[in-house]
C-alpha cells in the first residue's frame, strides 16, 4: 500500500511539475518552498486559501526576478489531511528529500505542534500562516526556527477582553468554551487576560462539538450575571450558541475567536448570526490599501471562482500566507543563501516591508517570532454569507 | 418553578426522547433476532442527510422528501442485516458486533465524500420563532415540544403492535424460539430483515426531527449513537417502554447536571450514573433477567 501511494504521489507530483509554466530561461536552480496543509477534508477550503496566498506572492516575486539574484521560487505542496502523523511524514519528506529552503505549514494547531520539534531539530525555518496555538512559536527551543504571520490564542484572548470592554462596556464575562484542547487553552488565556485587569470571569461553561441545546449552560451564565459572552468554538457549535440565545430571548454581546469564519455561519445560526463579533487578521471588504487592491485584482485575474472580495475566503488564509511568503523572500535575500540558519537570521534582519495586512517594521526578533499582534486584528461579523468588518454595513 | 428548572426540563425531555427513539431501534432488532446494528448513529445521520438532500438540494416538497428518505433508510436497514449481520449469525459468530460498526464507518465516510464535511442547516418552520412558555421569558421551538410527543407515540405504537397484533406476536416468537417459529410458518428471515428496516427508520426519524435543531453533517450521529446504546442497555433492552423511559431519564440527567453542577463534568457524571445503575440492576432499570431453560 505504502509503495503504491508513494508512486502515485510521485506521479501526481511529476504531472504537477510538468504543468507549471516554466519560463524559457531559468537562470539557476529554483528555490523550493514547502507547504504542508489540509488539501482535503473539512479544512480543505482554508488549505486552498493558504496555497493561493503563497502562490500569488511567489508569482509576484518571480516576476520581479526571484530571490538570491535571479533564482525562481517553486511551491511544493503536501496534504496533511488535518492529521498530525501525516503532517510529520510530509515534513520529513519535504525537508530531507525535496530539500525545501523554507517550510510553510500549520492550519490545525495539533499538526503544527507535531512539526515544530522536527523543524527545530533539522534547522529548517518553519512559517505558520494560520494555526493560532500559543506554543507553536513559544516552543522553548533555542534556537527557535518557527515564525508566524497569524493570530495567536494568547493574544486573541487579550484582544477579546479589550474589544468587549471598549465596545460593549463589558464588566462580567461569561466564558463559553468548546470541550476540547483548543477550548481549554483559550480558557486559560481568557482567565489570564481578565486577571491582568484585576477581573474574574462571572461564569465559565463548556459545550460539546455536537451540542444541540446550549440553553442550560447559557442560563447558568445569565444567572451568574454575565453581561458578555466570550465564545471559543468551531462554526457548527458556535451556531448552536446563537440559536440557543434566540430561544432564551437573551440579547447579549458575543465576542468570539475566529471559529465562525470556518463555514456557513449565517445559514447554520439563522437570525442573530451577525451579533457574533469575531477576530480576523484581514478583510478584503472596505477601504483597501494599494497592496490590497493589487492582491484582489491579481486573485480575480488568476482564479475563475474569484469575482470579488466575497469569494476570497477564508480571507485570513490568503492574507496571512501572502504576507508570510513575501517576508520569507526578504529573509532568503537577507541570508544570501538557502541555508536554514542563515534564513532564520534573515528574518530578524527584515526592517520595513509594506505588506497587505500592515506595513511591517522589524516584524521578527529573537524574542518575537509572531509578526502580528492584537493591534493588527480586525473585528468582523457575518452579513449574509460574507465576513465583513464590524460596522461596515451600518 | 424557576426558569432555569423549566428550561432544563424541556431541554432534557427533548434530548431524552431522541435518545429513546434511537434506543427503540436497538430494542426492536434485539427483540426479534438477538442482534443489533451498533452503528445506529450512522442510520440517524443518514435520515438527516437524505432529508436535507431531497428537501434543500433538490428542492422537493417536505411531504415527499420525508417518506422517500425514510424508505431509503429502511432499505439501508435491510442491507445492514443482509451484509453485516446475517452472514455471521448463520455461522454462529458474534462478528456482527464489529461488522455493523464497520458498515457504519463506511457509511459515514461515503457521506463525507458525497455530501461534504461542511455542516449544513436544515431549515424548518417549526424551529424559527420560539414560543413563550408560561410567561417565564423562556422560548421553546414548537419542534422541541413535538419531539417528545412523537417519541412517546412511537413507543406506544410499538408496544401495541408487539403485544396486540399477530404480526407482533410473530416477531417476538422469532426471538424466543427460531425453530418453533419456523415450524409455525413464520417467515423468519423476512421478520428479521423487517426489524432491521424498522430500526433504521426509527433512527432516521430521530435524525430528521433533530436536524433543524442541530447541524447536518457526516459525523452528527456518532456520540448520539453511543448515548442511545447506553440508554438501551440502561432501559433493559427487552422493553419498549423501558428504553423510552431510560432515554428520557438520560436526557433529563444530562440537562439537570449541567444546570446544577455546570457543564464541565457532564459526560463523566452521566455515564458514571449509567454504570452505577447497571451495577445495582444488571438487567437494566426495566429489564427482566433472561430465563435460560436447561
Amino acid at each position: 500500500m505504502l509503495r503504491i501511494s508513494r508512486v502515485l504521489v510521485a506521479a501526481a507530483f511529476t504531472a504537477l511539475l510538468a504543468m507549471l509554466p516554466w519560463r524559457a530561461a531559468v537562470a539557476a536552480e529554483p528555490v523550493k518552498i514547502g507547504l504542508i496543509t489540509a488539501l482535503s477534508g473539512q479544512s480543505a477550503l482554508a488549505g486552498q486559501a493558504i496555497s493561493r496566498g503563497v502562490q500569488l506572492a511567489i508569482d509576484e516575486i518571480n516576476a520581479n526576478g526571484g530571490v538570491l539574484g535571479g533564482r525562481e521560487l517553486v511551491l511544493v505542496r503536501r496534504d496533511d489531511e488535518s492529521n498530525p502523523a501525516k503532517g510529520v511524514v510530509a515534513a520529513r519528506e519535504l525537508i530531507h528529500k525535496e530539500k525545501v529552503a523554507v517550510l510553510f505549514g500549520g492550519l490545525d494547531t495539533p499538526v503544527a505542534l507535531a512539526i515544530v520539534p522536527l523543524a527545530n531539530q533539522a534547522k529548517m525555518p518553519f512559517m505558520d500562516p494560520w494555526a493560532a496555538g500559543t506554543p507553536i512559536t513559544k516552543n522553548g527551543a533555542d534556537p527557535n526556527f518557527v515564525f508566524r504571520v497569524s493570530a495567536m490564542d494568547e493574544l486573541v484572548d487579550v484582544a477579546m477582553v479589550e474589544y468587549a470592554q471598549k465596545n460593549f462596556g463589558s464588566e462580567k464575562f461569561g466564558l463559553l468554551m468548546i470541550n476540547n484542547p483548543w477550548g481549554e487553552s483559550n480558557h486559560k488565556g481568557l482567565v489570564a487576560a481578565l486577571d491582568a485587569k484585576g477581573m474574574k470571569p462571572a461564569g465559565s461553561e463548556k459545550f460539546d462539538g455536537d451540542a444541540i441545546d446550549v440553553v442550560p449552560q447559557l442560563t447558568r451564565l445569565r444567572d451568574a450575571g454575565a453581561d458578555t459572552i466570550a465564545l471559543v468554538g468551531n462554526v457548527g457549535p458556535s451556531a448552536q450558541v446563537v440559536k440557543s440565545l434566540r430561544r432564551m430571548g437573551w440579547d447579549v454581546p458575543i465576542v468570539s475567536h475566529w471559529g465562525p469564519a470556518g463555514g456557513r455561519f449565517t445559514e447554520l445560526a439563522g437570525p442573530g448570526a451577525e451579533k457574533v463579533h469575531f477576530v480576523q487578521t484581514y478583510s478584503f471588504f472596505g477601504d483597501q490599501s494599494p497592496v490590497g487592491k493589487k492582491v484582489i485584482a491579481a486573485l480575480t485575474d488568476k482564479y475563475d471562482d474569484i469575482n470579488g472580495p466575497a469569494d476570497i475566503t477564508p480571507a485570513v488564509g490568503v492574507a496571512n500566507a501572502y504576507d508570510a511568503m513575501h517576508l520569507t523572500a526578504l529573509a532568503i535575500d537577507n541570508a544570501g543563501s538557502t541555508d536554514g540558519e542563515a534564513i532564520r537570521e534573515g528574518y530578524f534582519e527584515i526592517d520595513t516591508y509594506p505588506g497587505l495586512i500592515k506595513t511591517y517594521k522589524d516584524p521578527f526578533s529573537k524574542e518575537q517570532h509572531d509578526a502580528l499582534g492584537p493591534q493588527d486584528y480586525v473585528w468582523a461579523q457575518f452579513i449574509d454569507n460574507r465576513i465583513v468588518p464590524v460596522g461596515l454595513q451600518d | 418553578m424557576d426558569t432555569q428548572l423549566v428550561s432544563a426540563l424541556i431541554s432534557g425531555l427533548g434530548m431524552g426522547s431522541m435518545y429513546g427513539l434511537m434506543a427503540l431501534g436497538f430494542y426492536i432488532t434485539f427483540a426479534v433476532s438477538g442482534t443489533v446494528n451498533f452503528a445506529q448513529g450512522s442510520s440517524m445521520m443518514l435520515g438527516a442527510v437524505l432529508c436535507y438532500t431531497f428537501a434543500q438540494t433538490l428542492g422537493w416538497p417536505i411531504w415527499l422528501a420525508v417518506p422517500v428518505a425514510l424508505a431509503l433508510c429502511a432499505l439501508y436497514g435491510v442491507l445492514v442485516e443482509r451484509l453485516a449481520v446475517r452472514p455471521f449469525v448463520r455461522r454462529g459468530s458474534d462478528a456482527w458486533l464489529m461488522s455493523t460498526v464497520a458498515l457504519g464507518i463506511v457509511l459515514d465516510n461515503v457521506v463525507m465524500h458525497t455530501f461534504g464535511k461542511e455542516p449544513r442547516s436544515l431549515p424548518s418552520s417549526l424551529a424559527v420563532s420560539p414560543v413563550e412558555v408560561g410567561g417565564l421569558g423562556l422560548g421553546v421551538y414548537p419542534l422541541q415540544l413535538i419531539i417528545p410527543l412523537v417519541g412517546l407515540a412511537l413507543a406506544a405504537a410499538l408496544h401495541l403492535v408487539a403485544r396486540r397484533t399477530r404480526w407482533g406476536s410473530a416477531l417476538l416468537a422469532t426471538s424466543q424460539n427460531r425453530d418453533a417459529a419456523r415450524l409455525m410458518g413464520i417467515p423468519i428471515s423476512r421478520a428479521v430483515a423487517g426489524a432491521f428496516a424498522l430500526s433504521t427508520v426509527l433512527a432516521g426519524v430521530a435524525g430528521m426531527l433533530i436536524a433543524p435543531l442541530a447541524n447536518v453533517n457526516s459525523d452528527m450521529g456518532t456520540l448520539f449513537g453511543l448515548k442511545a446504546f447506553s440508554v438501551a442497555i440502561l432501559g433493559g433492552i427487552t422493553s419498549a417502554w423501558g428504553v423510552m423511559i431510560a432515554g428520557l431519564l438520560f436526557g433529563l440527567a444530562e440537562s439537570l447536571i449541567i444546570m446544577s453542577l455546570g457543564s464541565g463534568y457532564t459526560h463523566i457524571i452521566t455515564f458514571g450514573l449509567v454504570i452505577v445503575a447497571l451495577a445495582l440492576r444488571p438487567n437494566g432499570l426495566f429489564g427482566r433477567a433472561e430465563v435460560k431453560k436447561v
